[in-house]
């Protein structure tokens, strides 16, 4: 009788501590959120209303005047433009020269195939910022500066993602390689009709992670464009931001509208987001 | 032997035809300009000057002479010990805690993985704002709750924390996610047994569960310690690398000598410095790696 009412205390205290952590875990998940939210707030109040009780989470009235501002403060709606075509062409590039290099890495035999290899991961170690200097001024050389070509060529093939695909063109059997060959197929259409539609998923989370963290890239298009037509969203943000006396809601609905498609596109395909950022680490 | 030459052959056109536009743009814009690089930083390199005189190692020489450089490498070396030590460890606490999948740990994780979506620029202009005192929400909450906030960026001895913070909070759902996908590799059955061996939580946790973990801690303590090495985003958007300098880090300072004062020669030289830098944590990741292998 004592042993089992001890035993119910316990099970009971144990239960409270579960349920106490757990509180305190929704309670920070809920803070790390708040910034996003208090930033879609600003972005729907009146400088006036956030001036008046800056405590307030949420606007009392909503207004769209912020959305209305960033579009005439800043030319918005070219920034969007420019960010889709570097993100979206790159990226798009990129999968494809990268699923090419790596078909070839992992499914043909030709000669010099390691040292390629080895030459592409060594280039894995180099950070971006010593290759930083030396391609601006090739850029320049070429009249690239402030252009697309000059913002997306340069980044248009990775080496994480040749190696990433290459591993995971590696764990197809090769019989399909061998069974399509006999049936007359050329190393090509192999690639195109048997590779590619079993790579989907790898595909997928290579095409997410890096539309991502070129969307969010910051330095290289800095460096690269220097005018306001040709800036992508977030050095565009970051100097308007700077700016004195900036319109808090034109800026947070700037911050809002930059975010919207990656937000929108990991709520659809979290399962890429995870899968390509544990793998690759790229982010 | 003939049908393999054959073979070889046949393949041979193709595999340098798929390679070639990767290599090209690999040569062009990585491989030569790394050794360019290398080549810029042992002169005196400066936009608008006719000549660029050859000065050996004499910018390394002025670089670790340079107070701004040093204190650029504290800035960067302090930033990178906290944020990877904590977003590594609350990231595996985070992941222990929503080990198993609920309806609300998934929703838990999302909230946590998410600020690692937005990029630097969004989260630093919006807690730029949200820290500031007249608009921000921070210091008037703790107005309302009886105390005046500091000047979380502008007050030299907490900018550099408060960057830290902001750090730790957008890394933390990297290593969660990471640490999640090992920690489902680890049998449900080896916990148990460590139960039913009477073992305690922490003890379990330590014997059992950590040794799993190992590669993936690993793998997530590399990426982080070389993206930090590499902070710039952060503190170009919040603080400019002030208040003072005490927040200017190895590549924001990199920035201002390359890209404002156009001292290429010297700017080159500080890159090949964090290259070196971050070479050697990638040598300790290897040694590390394969000691734990061999054994």
């Amino acid at each position: 009788m004592a042993a089992d009412a001890r035993s119910g205390v316990a099970r009971g205290l144990r239960r409270t501590a579960a349920a106490a952590s757990w509180l305190v875990l929704i309670v920070a998940a809920l803070a790390t959120i708040l910034p996003f939210v208090w930033m879609v707030g600003v972005s729907l109040r009146t400088p006036a209303d956030l001036y008046a009780d800056p405590a307030q989470l949420w606007p009392s009235t909503i207004s769209l005047d912020g959305y209305h501002a960033v579009l005439t403060q800043l030319p918005f709606v070219r920034l969007v433009f420019n960010t889709f075509v570097f993100a979206g062409g790159t990226t798009v590039i990129l999968v494809f020269l990268d699923s090419l290099a790596g078909y070839a890495l992992a499914r043909l035999r030709f000669r010099g195939r390691q040292a390629i290899f080895l030459l592409i991961l060594a280039t894995l170690m180099v950070p971006f910022q010593v290759t930083l200097i030396p391609v601006f001024l090739t850029l320049f050389d070429l009249d690239w500066l402030n252009t697309f070509q000059g913002l997306i060529i340069p980044r248009a093939t990775s080496a994480l993602g040749i190696f990433m695909l290459r591993q995971f063109f590696l764990t197809l059997p090769r019989e399909l390689d061998e069974a399509a060959h006999i049936d007359g197929a050329n190393s090509f259409q192999i690639y195109w009709r048997v590779i590619m539609p079993l790579a989907k998923p790898a595909l997928a989370s290579l095409f997410v992670i890096q539309f991502m963290a070129l969307w969010n890239d910051f330095l290289w298009p800095l460096v690269v464009s220097s005018t306001i037509e040709m800036r992508t969203l977030p050095s565009a943000l970051t100097l308007f931001s700077s700016q004195s006396g900036v319109d808090h809601a034109a800026l947070m609905a700037g911050a809002a509208i930059s975010l919207a498609p990656l937000a929108v596109a990991f709520l659809l395909a979290q399962r890429f987001f995870v899968q390509g950022i544990a793998t690759t680490g790229l982010k | 032997m003939t049908t393999a030459t054959l073979t070889g052959r046949r393949w041979l056109n193709p595999a340098y035809m798929y390679l070639a536009p990767s290599l090209l743009i690999i040569a062009v814009f990585i491989a030569e300009p790394i050794l360019r690089s290398g080549w810029m930083s042992l002169h005196d390199w400066t936009v608008g000057e006719e000549t660029h005189e050859w000065v050996g190692l004499g910018n390394y020489l002025e670089l670790f002479a340079d107070e701004r450089f040093r204190n650029a490498l504290t800035v960067t070396g302090v930033y990178t010990l906290v944020t990877v030590a904590g977003q590594v460890v609350a990231g595996l606490a985070l992941a222990m805690w929503l080990r198993r999948t609920t309806w609300l740990s998934s929703l838990l994780r999302s909230a946590f993985f998410f600020p690692t979506v937005a990029s630097f620029a969004v989260v630093g202009v919006v807690w730029k704002f949200l820290l500031d005192p007249q608009v921000g929400l921070v210091n008037a909450w703790l107005e309302k709750a009886g105390t005046t906030g500091p000047g979380w960026l502008t007050d030299t001895g907490l900018a550099l924390v408060t960057v830290m913070g902001v750090g730790i909070w957008k890394g933390v759902g990297f290593s969660m996610i990471v640490l999640l996908a090992a920690l489902q590799g680890v049998p449900d059955q080896l916990i148990e047994a460590a139960k039913l061996d009477g073992a305690g939580r922490w003890h379990q946790f330590r014997a059992v569960i950590l040794p799993e973990l190992r590669p993936a801690l690993l793998f997530t303590t590399v990426i982080a310690t070389v993206t930090s090495l590499q902070l710039f985003d952060l503190v170009y958007v919040m603080t400019g690398g002030g208040p003072l300098f005490h927040t200017e880090s190895i590549v924001a300072y990199l920035y201002q000598r390359g890209f404002v004062e156009f001292r290429l020669g010297y700017a080159s030289a500080i890159a090949w410095v964090l290259f070196v830098m971050i070479l050697i944590v990638s040598m300790i990741q290897l040694r590390i790696a394969r000691s734990h292998d061999g054994g």
